[in-house]
C-alpha cells in the first residue's frame, strides 16, 4: 500500500521532470527558429547610418536619401518658412510634438537641432498609413493648396497635411507628426542619419 | 478539470478524438518484447518532423535561383541569425533519416515484418524509402555546389542512357541549368514532402490494422484474455511504449546534436567537401560520388560494365526489396527461429551491402574496387533470388507460444 | 533473456564499418603527405594576424564574396580599428570583400581566375593549405616560375616568396621500383626565417579557417551545452522509462 503510494509519487515526479524537460528543450531548439526571422546580420549591415552630404541644397529645397529602405527628407527651410512655424501652433494637432517620435534634440517648434535649426531632416513616410507625402513647400496661391497654406506636406493617398516641420494639421487621418531618425553632424555639411554620436 | 472534460465531450461529439487516442495509443496493444531495433519506427518520424520543419525555415533565406542558390546558402550559413543551425540540423537531418531507415529495415529483415499479414505495411514501407531517395537527390542539387551538380548530372545521365528524351524533359534544358534547379525545388519543398507525409500516414494506418510484429515473430492476437479480450503478451502503448521511446528520442538526439555541433561534414560523409565550390558546368570534380546513403546503388551500377545494363541492375536492387514477402518461403519470421542458412544469408546481404556502400565512395580506378562491387553485387541478389530456396531448406526452430524476455 | 547473436554482430558491424569511414576520410588519398596546421580557432591575437596578412596578401586577387569586412568585428576588433587598419580599399565596412580585378583580365594572366577564399577552407582543409603554402619551389618550366608540391602546375605564382625565400625540388634517387623522395631545400633565404614564415602561414590559415566558418566556435560552445542538457534528459527520462516498466512483467 505505502509502496504503491510512493511509486505513484515518484512516477508523478519523473513524468513533471520529463515535460518540464520537454518544454525546456522544445524552447531552445524554438529560440533560433524564432530569431532567425528577425533581420540577419546582412540586413542589420545595411542598415548601418547613412551619410548625407547636404551642402548643394540651398535654402527652399529639399533632398531624399534611402535609409533602412525608407525615403529621409533633408530640407533647407527659409527664414521665412522658419518664421511661419510659430504661427502655425493652433491648427496643428500635435504642435509640441508630445505624442509623435523623435530624437529629444528635436523636440522643438523647428523639430530640428540648435545647431543647424534650419535643416529638417524625417522619414518621408505619412503616420496615417504608410504612403509618402509630397512637398508643397511653398506658401499661399502657388502651391495648388489653397491661398491660406503654410507651406508642408501633403500625402497622396489620403489628403493628410504637414506643416514645415512635419507637424499633421488638425481634423488630418494621420494621428502623428512625420517621424525623425536619429541623425548627428560629421561636419557643417555632412550629417550621418540612423546614428546618435559618430563612433559609439 | 469539470471544464476540461466538458470540452472534451464537445469535441467528441463532432470528432473521435477519444477514440483515436485509445486506438492508436492508450489502447494500441503492442508486444511487450520490442528491443533495440523498435526505436527506429518513431524515430524515423521525428526526423521527419525535423525535416519538415528545418525546411520550412530554410525555404525563407534560400533562393531557387542558378545565380544566388550558392550565396543564399552561404548567406544562411553566415548572415541569418542561427541559420547554420538550422541548416547543420537540415543536412544532417539527411543523412541521419537514411541511417534510421535503414536500421529500421533491417528490423524488418531479422525479424519477418515483412511476412503476412505485413505486407501492405512493407510495400507502403518501400514506397516511403523510394521517396525518400527522390527527395533526398531533389534536395541535394539546391546547395548548387560542384556535388550538387554534378551528382545531379550524373544520375539525370542515367535516365538518358535509357531514354534521352525523357532526361531532357527533366532537366528541362540540355545540362543541369536553372530551370532544373528550380523544378528541382518545387518537388524538394512540396511534392515529394506532401507524398511522404500520406505515405508515412497510410503506413501507420495499415500497422495499427494488423498489429505491431516482435522479435519473436509471434501474433500476440492469438492469445487473448478470454474475458478482456487484451493479447496476453501485449501492453498499452501508451504509456509504455512512449515512455521508452521517449528516452531513445534522447539517445538519439544526443547522436543527431552530437554530429551537428561537433562534425556537421561528418569527415566529408553528410556535407562533402567539393560542395563548398560553386557549381561550374565546364569544369568537372576529379571524383565524383553520391552521399553515402547512395552508395551501394551507386556501386552496383558501376560494377556493371554496360550502362544501361547497370541501370537497370540499380533499378531493380531497389524494386526487388517490394517482392520480399513473396520471395520469403521460411515457416517461421523471427531470425531468432530460422535456421543457419537464412542467418549466413542476411549476414552476408548485410556486409555486402555495407561494403558495396564503402566501394561506392572509392575511386573506381583502385584496382579493387570493380571486382569487389562485383562479388558483392552477386552476393545482394543472391540473398533474394535465392531467397525461396534456401528458406524452405532452412531447419527452423519450434516456435514459442508465447513472446519470450 | 536471450542473447541475440546476429544482432550483436551487426551492430559491431555497422560500427565498426562508420568508424573505418570516418577516419579515414572521404576522399583523402593525397598524393603528399600533409603537415598538421598548428592552428588555434580562439586565438585571436594570431585570427587578427592572419586578417592582416589576408588583406595584404590574398584580397589582392581572391575575393571571399560571401564575407563582409564587419565580420572582421568578431575576431575582437572594434570598427575603427578595422576600417584604419583592415580595410586597404574605399570599401565601407559593410561591404562584401570584393577585389577589383576583372575575372577576364585573371584569366589572361594566370590561365584560371583566382578562386573566390570565402569558403576554401572547407574545401581543401586547414592541412591542405598550411602545407600548400609552404611548398613553392622555382620551377623554369613554369611560365609563372613557380610550381607547387601539393598542387602540381598551379597557376598562381609564389606571392609570399619575398617572406620564405626560393626553395628549389631536391629529387633524391630511390631504389628502382620505388617512389622519389622529393623534398624542399631552401636555396635563397627570405625576409624571414623558416620558423616566422611558418607562424605567418599558421596565422594566414587560421583566418581562412574562421572565415569558412564564421560560427564555428559557438557552434562548438552550444554544443557543450546541448550534450549537458541531453545527457541530463536521459538520466531522468530512463527512470521514467524503468518506473513504468515496473509493471511489465
Amino acid at each position: 500500500m505505502s509502496e504503491a503510494q510512493s511509486d505513484a509519487g515518484r512516477r508523478k515526479f519523473l513524468v513533471g521532470a520529463t515535460v518540464a524537460m520537454a518544454a525546456a528543450g522544445v524552447a531552445a531548439v524554438g529560440t533560433p527558429f524564432v530569431l532567425s526571422m528577425l533581420p540577419s546580420a546582412r540586413a542589420r549591415a545595411a542598415g548601418g547610418p547613412v551619410e548625407v552630404d547636404f551642402s548643394k541644397v540651398e535654402p527652399g529645397m529639399m533632398i531624399t536619401q534611402e535609409w533602412r529602405g525608407q525615403p529621409i527628407w533633408v530640407v533647407n527651410r527659409t527664414p521665412e518658412m522658419l518664421a511661419q512655424l510659430a504661427k502655425n501652433t493652433d491648427l496643428l494637432s500635435d504642435p509640441d510634438s508630445a505624442d509623435s517620435s523623435q530624437p529629444d534634440y528635436c523636440k522643438n517648434t523647428n523639430r530640428a537641432t540648435t545647431e543647424h535649426p534650419n535643416l529638417f531632416v524625417a522619414v518621408g513616410i505619412c503616420t496615417h498609413l504608410g504612403c509618402s507625402p509630397v512637398d508643397k513647400m511653398k506658401m499661399g496661391e502657388g502651391s495648388g493648396m489653397g491661398s491660406d497654406w503654410p507651406g508642408g506636406f501633403f500625402c497622396p493617398c489620403h489628403g493628410s497635411k504637414y506643416d514645415m516641420s512635419g507637424r499633421v494639421f488638425k481634423g488630418m487621418p494621420a494621428p502623428l507628426n512625420l517621424r525623425i531618425p536619429p541623425y548627428t553632424f560629421l561636419t557643417s555639411s555632412r550629417l550621418l542619419v540612423g546614428e546618435e554620436k559618430k563612433g559609439a | 478539470m469539470n471544464a476540461m472534460s466538458r470540452l472534451l465531450g464537445w469535441v467528441d461529439a463532432r470528432f473521435p478524438l477519444t477514440t483515436v487516442w485509445k486506438e492508436h495509443l492508450a489502447e494500441y496493444y503492442a508486444p511487450k518484447n520490442f528491443n533495440f531495433w523498435y526505436y527506429f519506427g518513431s524515430l524515423a518520424m521525428l526526423v521527419l518532423v525535423i525535416q519538415i520543419v528545418t525546411g520550412i525555415f530554410l525555404t525563407m533565406n534560400y533562393k531557387p535561383d542558378a545565380r544566388f542558390a550558392f550565396a543564399s546558402v552561404e548567406y544562411i550559413m553566415r548572415d541569418v541569425d542561427y541559420g547554420w543551425l538550422i541548416r547543420y540540423m537540415h543536412s544532417t537531418g539527411a543523412s541521419m533519416f537514411f541511417v534510421v531507415v535503414y536500421l529500421h529495415m533491417m528490423r524488418g529483415l531479422m525479424y519477418g515484418s515483412y511476412r503476412k499479414p505485413r505486407e501492405l505495411i512493407w510495400i507502403l514501407g518501400m514506397a516511403i524509402y523510394l521517396c525518400l531517395m527522390a527527395e533526398a537527390f531533389f534536395g541535394y542539387l539546391l546547395p548548387w555546389g560542384q556535388m550538387s551538380y554534378w551528382g545531379a548530372q550524373v544520375i539525370v545521365s542515367l535516365v538518358d542512357a535509357i531514354s534521352p528524351p525523357v532526361a531532357l524533359w527533366i532537366r528541362g534544358d540540355y545540362v543541369i541549368a536553372d530551370a532544373t534547379l528550380n523544378r528541382f525545388f518545387a518537388f524538394h519543398v512540396i511534392a515529394l514532402p506532401l507524398v511522404l507525409v500520406i505515405l508515412v500516414f497510410l503506413h501507420i494506418v495499415a500497422l495499427h490494422e494488423v498489429g505491431s510484429n516482435n522479435p519473436d515473430g509471434i501474433e500476440i492476437k492469438e492469445k487473448k484474455n478470454p474475458v478482456t479480450g487484451i493479447p496476453l503478451d501485449g501492453i498499452p502503448f501508451h504509456p509504455y511504449y512512449t515512455v521508452k521511446d521517449i528516452m531513445g528520442v534522447v539517445v538519439f538526439l544526443a547522436v543527431y546534436f552530437g554530429i551537428i555541433f561537433f562534425s556537421p561534414e561528418m569527415g566529408g560523409y553528410f556535407l562533402e567537401d567539393n560542395n563548398f565550390i560553386p557549381a561550374d558546368p565546364l569544369k568537372t570534380p576529379p571524383h565524383i560520388a553520391p552521399v553515402w546513403y547512395f552508395t551501394p546503388f551507386y556501386a552496383i551500377l558501376r560494377a556493371i560494365p554496360q550502362k544501361q545494363l547497370g541501370v537497370v541492375a540499380m533499378g531493380v536492387a531497389v524494386a526487388i526489396f517490394f517482392l520480399l514477402p513473396w520471395l520469403d518461403r521460411g515457416l517461421v519470421k523471427s531470425i531468432r527461429y530460422r535456421g543457419n542458412l537464412y542467418k549466413i544469408a542476411l549476414g552476408l546481404f548485410v556486409l555486402a551491402f555495407l561494403i558495396l556502400g564503402y566501394m561506392g565512395t572509392q575511386d573506381p580506378n583502385l584496382w579493387y574496387v570493380n571486382p569487389v562491387s562485383r562479388v558483392c553485387a552477386l552476393v545482394y541478389f543472391g540473398f533474394f533470388v535465392l531467397m525461396p530456396i534456401y528458406t524452405r531448406l532452412d531447419k527452423t526452430k519450434p516456435v514459442p507460444e508465447r513472446v519470450t524476455g | 533473456m536471450k542473447i541475440d547473436f546476429w544482432k550483436k554482430c551487426l551492430v559491431q558491424w555497422g560500427l565498426g564499418m562508420l568508424m573505418a569511414l570516418a577516419g579515414s576520410g572521404a576522399f583523402a588519398n593525397q598524393a603528399v603527405k600533409l603537415d598538421h596546421a598548428p592552428i588555434d580557432p580562439s586565438d585571436m591575437a594570431s585570427l587578427q594576424r592572419g586578417a592582416q596578412h589576408f588583406m595584404n596578401y590574398c584580397l589582392t586577387c581572391h575575393s571571399a564574396q560571401f564575407a563582409r569586412y564587419d565580420l572582421l568585428t568578431r575576431l575582437g576588433l572594434t570598427e575603427e580599428q578595422v576600417k584604419k587598419n583592415l580595410i586597404l580599399t574605399d570599401a565601407k565596412i559593410a561591404d562584401y570583400m570584393t577585389v577589383v580585378l576583372n575575372p577576364k583580365d585573371a584569366k589572361a594572366w594566370f590561365g584560371v581566375p583566382p578562386p573566390d577564399l570565402s569558403v576554401e577552407a572547407r574545401v581543401r582543409g586547414a592541412d591542405w593549405l598550411y602545407t600548400y603554402l609552404r611548398s613553392f619551389y622555382r620551377d623554369d618550366q613554369r611560365d609563372s616560375g613557380w610550381n607547387n608540391l601539393v598542387f602540381r602546375q598551379v597557376a598562381m605564382p609564389h606571392v609570399l616568396y619575398e617572406l620564405q625565400g626560393e626553395q628549389v625540388l631536391k629529387v633524391e634517387e630511390g631504389k628502382p621500383g620505388e617512389h622519389h623522395a622529393a623534398t624542399l631545400v631552401l636555396a635563397k633565404p627570405g625576409k624571414m626565417s623558416p620558423k616566422e614564415y611558418d607562424q605567418f602561414t599558421a596565422d594566414l590559415v587560421n583566418y581562412l579557417v574562421f572565415m569558412a566558418e564564421p560560427m564555428q566556435q559557438t557552434r562548438i560552445r552550444i554544443g557543450y551545452g546541448v550534450m549537458i542538457f541531453l545527457a541530463l534528459a536521459f538520466v531522468v527520462t530512463r527512470a521514467l522509462k524503468h518506473e513504468y516498466w515496473k509493471d511489465v512483467h
